[in-house]
């Protein structure tokens, strides 16, 4: 992604010193995707390992404890290390070219924000090389106390590391704020801005409004667990459920924190090859806006069974239905953007309709997660791992794959070997089904997460789900390879690069200037 | 050039909101933890429960017309050497009227171990309804090698009741709280002699009596 500098008569420091002390957004843009992508596969790693282990009920590969911190590393792994850090590489690139700016507001604290970001996980992943201490930390992502304050050392490096990351992402987002709000190419209107930019600019004030949260909560596990501090400590006068409520509070909205830029996605990639401006941007940019607010009222229906009162269930129910109407709406736009559109399928496209369909299939298993009785029903079974995948997975990751695949030839200036991607987008949608739609079964059959056994009448639903698993992870090495190959060459890529495009950024050159709209773009 | 320092100085000003914003946010997640405890009491939502004096328990009416049905049950944290169950299982009384229980620990470890008894009733609801006038739970409690002791629970619960409340279980988990033993038993971030000046402190206290 950066032979491209050799063609403009741009200075910038060479080798190491350029990565390390960059402050120009495409730079950093790479640097934060290069390390999703690295973090995509040492995450995947540990989902293999958690598969594999599930290959066959009884216990054959792994130990209970080390499938434990399995489950745990994934998923922060997942979530902090891949979906975070590749939508804040793509704000980094796309942003400044989409609404006509030169670069972020704030350069070098952009510079900041990416280098905290390998230091929290060498941090957090140095914890598996201390299993004689404990290992890593084993008691879930939600590091829910009792077992969060008794865990090991592992604990301890995680909470630091959780600490590291967000002091990453508040300065990221405060960087995406001032880059939107202060840098906009003049006539580019808030109204007028691509809904990719549109749907960054809320989730950086998601992400503003709920990491520090997560930071106290955190914190406040610290200071119980070496401090004498009692806010989770039954025994002390606190309570454990406190934790659960302060780490919702920060959990609900992170999870829209990481499908909202997907969102943004999808609604970039399907008018292009629809070949149709988007149906209804306004309707999307309010339905975005509704998702936000309602995602801070609805943190308790991750805990319907610790006890809540009957009035605090019905409203917690009804206030998480209420999301699905914004983003029902959504899924309406981009249908009637390609309803009669002269579609063509290549592969952004085609993720970017698996998106569509496949979140929606995680979206409604979530409405019947929130479903009281029903829930009580689900609560910690395989049904929540399957509907969390439909929407990270075929949602968020997907609309990341789709994205990449869809500027690559712009930030490469190469296009990509189609049937290369292809393969890699049939491979993906097989693996991801085949892993994890029979799970959604074994959830109501009633198997439990997070245990490395199960109960004999599960096992050909979790082989098939191992198998597809595996497929999955696999075919992620092709992406690997085309992305190494699409940087060393391949067929020139044009400004526009897509018939269909249209935006600042496809006015510029493939790949673009070191330093794009120095002088501001005309905006019609 | 005009314009870009006119960007400069709005960028100064907005990241320095923001970044209040970002830190005012830190406040407001520990803010969420009295927050917490303020509904709890008002919601009797973690079933922490009321205490109060003989003589206010004595003024309270009785509402012959109904019965309710307490429940005991009682467990030592994990790591916790006791044996502890309640001698009575269950009992039926009317709402008003006082009533005494027993409860049985016995000390399995070979020496000395101090412990705290945190109760909790459910449903969440009639908590606050549910009045302790004497508790093994007030104080804690020490048990020498093999020491076994009957410890009881006097208490009753007020006619505000709400009437579809039929059933109430009261739980206690016993914790210890020696720390030089928390390797050993658990309870390693307990200290303790805060926490009972805090109890001796209120006669409603929000933290475990």
């Amino acid at each position: 992604m950066t032979t491209a500098t050799a063609h403009h008569d741009e200075h910038h420091p060479s080798g190491i010193s350029r990565w390390l002390m960059t402050t120009n957004h495409k730079d950093i843009g790479t640097l934060y995707l290069l390390f999703s992508l690295l973090m995509f596969f040492v995450g995947g790693s540990m989902a293999l390992v958690i598969r594999a282990e599930l290959f066959q009920p009884g216990l054959q590969i792994v130990t209970p404890h080390f499938f434990n911190q399995m489950t745990t590393m994934h998923a922060l792994v997942m979530i902090f290390g891949v979906v975070m850090p590749a939508f804040v590489g793509f704000a980094n690139w796309q942003i400044p070219m989409m609404i006509g700016a030169p670069d972020m507001a704030l350069p070098r604290m952009n510079n900041w924000s990416f280098w905290i970001l390998p230091f929290a996980f060498t941090l957090l992943l140095s914890t598996l090389f201390l299993q004689s201490q404990g290992g890593a930390p084993a008691g879930g992502w939600t590091l829910y106390p009792p077992l969060s304050v008794q865990g090991g050392i592992g604990t301890d490096f995680a909470i630091l590391s959780i600490h590291m990351m967000g002091i990453s992402s508040v300065l990221g987002a405060i960087n995406v704020i001032a880059t939107i709000l202060n840098m906009r190419a003049p006539g580019m209107t808030l109204m007028k801005m691509p809904l990719f930019v549109w749907t960054w600019l809320i989730t950086a004030y998601l992400l503003l409004a709920v990491m520090p949260v997560l930071a106290g909560a955190v914190t406040m596990l610290l200071t119980d667990r070496h401090f004498g501090t009692h806010f989770f400590n039954a025994a002390g006068g606190g309570d454990p459920v406190l934790f659960q409520h302060v780490f919702w509070f920060f959990g609900h909205p992170e999870v829209y924190i990481l499908i909202l830029p997907a969102f943004g996605l999808a609604s970039q990639i399907i008018p292009t090859f629809a070949r149709k401006p988007l149906f209804g941007y306004a309707s999307m940019v309010y339905a975005t806006a509704s998702i936000a607010f309602l995602s801070f009222i609805v943190w308790a229906h991750h805990m319907f069974t610790v006890g809540l009162p009957l009035a605090g269930e019905l409203f917690f129910m009804y206030a998480t239905m209420l999301i699905a109407v914004p983003t029902g709406v959504k899924v309406f736009n981009w249908l009637s953007t390609m309803w009669r559109g002269s579609m063509t399928f290549e592969t952004p496209m085609l993720f970017a309709i698996a998106f569509v369909f496949l979140f929606t299939i995680g979206g409604l298993s979530g409405l019947m997660l929130a479903i009281v009785p029903a829930d009580f029903q689900y609560q910690d079974t395989y049904f929540v791992v399957a509907h969390f995948h439909y929407v990270l997975v075929s949602g968020a990751v997907f609309a990341i794959l789709g994205g990449a695949y869809y500027w690559l030839p712009k930030w490469t200036g190469h296009m990509y070997s189609e049937t290369l991607g292809k393969w890699h987008f049939w491979l993906s949608a097989i693996g991801f089904n085949l892993a994890f739609f029979p799970q959604h079964f074994l959830g109501l059959a009633g198997m439990p997460r997070r245990i490395p056994d199960y109960a004999l009448q599960f096992t050909e639903f979790n082989q098939w789900s191992t198998v597809g698993a595996f497929i999955l992870g696999f075919a992620q090495l092709i992406f690997v390879f085309l992305v190494i190959q699409t940087i060393r060459g391949g067929k020139k890529a044009t400004s526009q690069v897509w018939e269909g495009a249209e935006g600042l950024e496809w006015t510029l050159t493939s790949p673009p200037p070191y330093h794009s709209f120095a002088v501001a773009p005309k905006i019609k | 050039m005009k314009q870009m320092t006119n960007i400069k100085q709005a960028n100064k000003r907005l990241v320095r909101n923001l970044f209040i914003v970002a830190v005012a946010m830190f406040g407001f997640g520990y803010l969420l933890a009295p927050m917490y405890d303020v509904i709890c009491k008002v919601t009797g939502l973690n079933g922490k429960t009321g205490r109060i004096e003989a003589t206010q328990a004595a003024a309270g009416k009785v509402d012959k017309s109904r019965v309710v049905t307490v429940e005991f049950t009682g467990n030592a944290n994990s790591g916790l050497p006791w044996e502890f169950r309640p001698l009575t299982k269950q009992l039926s009384l009317h709402p008003g009227e006082t009533a005494e229980v027993k409860y049985y620990v016995r000390n399995l470890a070979s020496e000395n171990i101090t412990g705290q008894a945190i109760p909790s009733v459910t449903p969440g609801d009639s908590a606050g309804h549910f009045k302790k006038i004497e508790c093994f739970c007030f104080t804690q409690q020490m048990l020498k090698p093999g020491e076994a002791r009957e410890m009881p629970v006097k208490f009753y619960v007020d006619a505000d009741l709400d009437k579809d409340i039929k059933t109430i279980t009261l739980s206690y988990a016993f914790f210890n709280t020696d720390t030089a033993l928390a390797k050993k038993y658990g309870g390693a971030a307990i200290a303790q002699t805060e926490n009972h000046a805090d109890h001796a402190a209120h006669s409603h206290p929000a933290s475990g009596s």
